[in-house]
């Protein structure tokens, strides 16, 4: 009961603290909005509108046919037309445009007797993004119209998209995005949380009180989990409304997934907080975790093409299962159950950060 | 680790036989790294009284407060606070003092009301209790009319006076003070003793630490605190008996010339000056001292009223420093 009040106490106190503190609280809503619509506007996978320049050499029916069906699939935007390849190249290489189209003048006879490619892609290969939309480009059945008696070239392989038919990056990112900014605001918050107090000489006071570890870790952890939560929603939210981001399966499997993760995250600041001697160097531990949990989580690059030691890294980081787990719920509407493996690794990760955190803690000054 | 967790329930007072101290110390030394910041203290602190360490900065005056209250642990000896242990029964200890940090430790950006609250419920007093208890401490403390003020914003007297309510929340048996006035005006000061003598009268005990000689005085017992030793303790009165020196007070015409002229007196303890007058202090063993003084000064033809006073605490405190500083050197001349 005594117990009760004193983790009342600290949580009420962190939450006082917390709503003066305008910069943190424009952090909780203003971290989550800010990283949505860069990384849902920006980083786009789903290339349209490449610039490109021509050569039509053939400048037949045929070719201006070719050159508006091209347009058409806003893959390139086909800004300009040259005279020679040789232009096309030297465009390429000021970095003007990143696809050449070559027409040659004998396309028409190329495309009937079908022995020799009919045109050629000229592609910036330095971006292997780009790379990959011009091979898809390459790929495009051309409708030419019936007169000329074509049928369109079956393809060997049909690719079926599941969960994600338009092929839109903000269906995957918004909610990995979700761990990416719990990760960065719920670590760096309790990384602070108690070095602050000691920076501030407040700890002195608190350390001479009935108070104990457990109690002041639960109650500086509890009011961030809400704040976490709230993250959540707002993220979760705004990528329905602006992006489009169905959640498929439960909202409760979504809420206890992340609650784990937020716990784990906690704990894991609360651990740094013991360690760093002043914000600053918290702040410093915090970024050296926050950027392998971004490059390895499978938030930026797909898991399966690390290597293994960066694999063996991954499986530490919180971040890697609760991508697996929201990809999993929101995505593809798998219930949790399926996914037990998870949530029991955050469990663990939280259960040894929080049993460190409060050994490190100690209630002197020696 | 269990001490963290666990609140092992307080030892049953072992020191009923020897008198009622609140605390008693023996051989207490801390060392940081080489640092001796506190060198072999005994201590013997009356229940109910408010007793003083004196000493400059750095003289180990925090060190030994937070030995006490089991902040720190002992490089070697052992302290008995309450009658509980101060290393092996902190947390059972914390129930039991209340400690006023030198830095302000209360939350800047919390109210005057709301640092009060989060120390009364961390310290789990009952609501109504605590309410009540607020009210009274709010009151006592003239805080009553600025309880909504957040406490960065406090004068440096009005932080002291919620620092101390809040360290008597929970109506503690024993104070801990680490030099509560060093930020705090004259008049301030004076409000701040008369509430300890009050706490002291319902019964508290009450370490101060201060570096103030007019503050050291009002304390009921003092030590004096130099380089981490104890070199003297006592009440002031006592202190005054049986300090090493006799104290010689000069007024002279010149006071420039007296003060040059008495330099010269050998194996003087201590020269003064007090605008017009100066104190002199000599060796106790100098069977004469006025004789010495008049002479030295009629010898170098200065007019002055001589005569021995009783030592005042700063008499006492430059006697106590003073001839350690010579038996040390005394001690090192010796030395190979």
């Amino acid at each position: 009961m005594k117990s009760l009040i004193r983790i009342f106490a600290i949580m009420h106190k962190e939450l006082l603290q917390l709503s003066r503190d305008r910069l943190t609280f424009g952090m909780i809503v203003g971290i989550p909005l800010i990283q949505l619509l860069l990384f849902g506007y920006a980083i786009n996978t789903d290339v349209r509108n490449l610039t490109a320049a021509y050569v039509d050499e053939a400048d037949s029916h045929l070719s201006r046919q070719l050159i508006a069906d091209l347009g058409a699939t806003q893959v390139v935007a086909l800004r300009q037309r040259v005279a020679s390849v040789e232009e096309l190249v030297q465009l390429l290489d000021a970095g003007a445009v990143s696809v050449g189209v070559a027409i040659p003048d004998d396309f028409d006879r190329r495309v009937i007797s079908r022995d020799r490619p009919a045109l050629q892609l000229l592609v910036d290969g330095t971006d292997p993004i780009i790379l990959g939309v011009a091979e898809g480009l390459a790929a495009i059945p051309l409708q030419f119209d019936s007169q000329s008696g074509l049928q369109p070239r079956q393809r060997m392989v049909e690719v079926r998209n599941y969960y994600n038919p338009e092929r839109r990056s903000a269906v995957n990112i918004v909610p990995s995005l979700v761990g990416v900014v719990l990760t960065m605001t719920m670590v760096l918050f309790t990384g602070v949380a108690i070095v602050r107090e000691r920076e501030r000489g407040n700890l002195e006071l608190l350390i001479n009180t009935p108070v104990r570890t457990v109690e002041l870790m639960l109650g500086k952890i509890v009011p961030y989990i809400v704040i976490g939560l709230i993250q959540l929603v707002i993220i979760l939210a705004v990528g329905r409304v602006i992006f489009s981001v169905p959640i498929m399966g439960s909202e409760w499997q979504v809420l206890l997934a992340a609650l784990i993760f937020i716990s784990a995250n906690l704990s894991l600041g609360l651990l740094i907080s013991t360690v760093a001697a002043t914000q600053f160097q918290a702040m410093q531990m915090t970024f050296f975790f926050f950027l392998p949990s971004i490059l390895l989580s499978g938030f930026m690059f797909p898991f399966e093409g690390m290597p293994e030691i960066a694999q063996g890294i991954a499986e530490v980081l919180p971040l890697t299962h609760f991508n697996r787990l929201i990809r999993g719920i929101v995505l593809r509407g798998v219930d949790v159950s399926m996914m037990m493996q998870e949530i029991f690794a955050l469990a663990a990760f939280t259960a040894v950060a929080l049993t460190l955190a409060v050994l490190r803690f100690s209630k002197r000054l020696d | 680790m269990a001490k963290f967790f666990g609140s092992s329930s307080p030892s049953v007072i072992e020191m009923k036989g020897n008198g009622d101290y609140a605390i008693q110390a023996r051989g207490l030394t801390r060392r940081f790294g080489a640092v001796v910041a506190v060198n072999n203290v005994d201590l013997d602190v009356p229940s109910g009284k408010i007793y003083g360490f004196l000493g400059p900065n750095g003289s180990g005056k925090s060190t030994t407060i937070r030995m006490l209250c089991g902040l720190l642990t002992p490089s070697s000896g052992q302290a008995k606070v309450l009658g509980l242990d101060a290393g092996r029964d902190a947390e059972a200890l914390k129930r039991e003092i209340g400690y006023m940090t030198q830095r302000f430790s209360l939350y800047e950006d919390l109210s005057i009301k709301e640092n009060l609250q989060f120390i009364g419920e961390v310290y789990a007093i009952p609501r109504r209790e605590r309410r009540r208890r607020m009210d009274e401490l709010l009151s006592r403390f003239s805080l009553t009319e600025r309880q909504r003020q957040r406490a960065g914003t406090l004068s440096g007297g009005q932080k002291q006076r919620l620092a101390l309510a809040a360290a008597t929340m929970h109506r503690p048996r024993l104070l801990l003070l680490d030099e509560p006035t060093s930020a705090v005006d004259p008049s301030n000061r004076r409000d701040f003793w008369e509430a300890l003598f009050e706490l002291a009268e319902q019964g508290a005990t009450i370490l101060v630490s201060t570096h103030y000689m007019d503050e050291a005085v009002r304390c009921h017992k003092l030590a004096i605190l130099d380089r981490g030793v104890k070199v003297a303790d006592g009440s002031p009165r006592s202190l005054g008996e049986n300090i090493g020196t006799h104290v010689i007070e000069v007024q002279a015409a010149d006071a420039d010339a007296a003060h040059l002229a008495l330099r010269e007196i050998p194996r003087i303890v201590s020269l003064t000056r007090l605008g017009a007058r100066l104190r002199v202090q000599i060796p106790k063993h100098i069977a004469n001292p006025a004789a010495v003084v008049s002479q030295t000064l009629r010898d170098a033809g200065i007019a002055a009223d001589i005569g021995q006073v009783f030592p005042d605490i700063e008499d006492i405190f430059v006697a106590v420093t003073e001839l350690r500083e010579v038996e040390s050197e005394a001690q090192a001349a010796d030395a190979p």
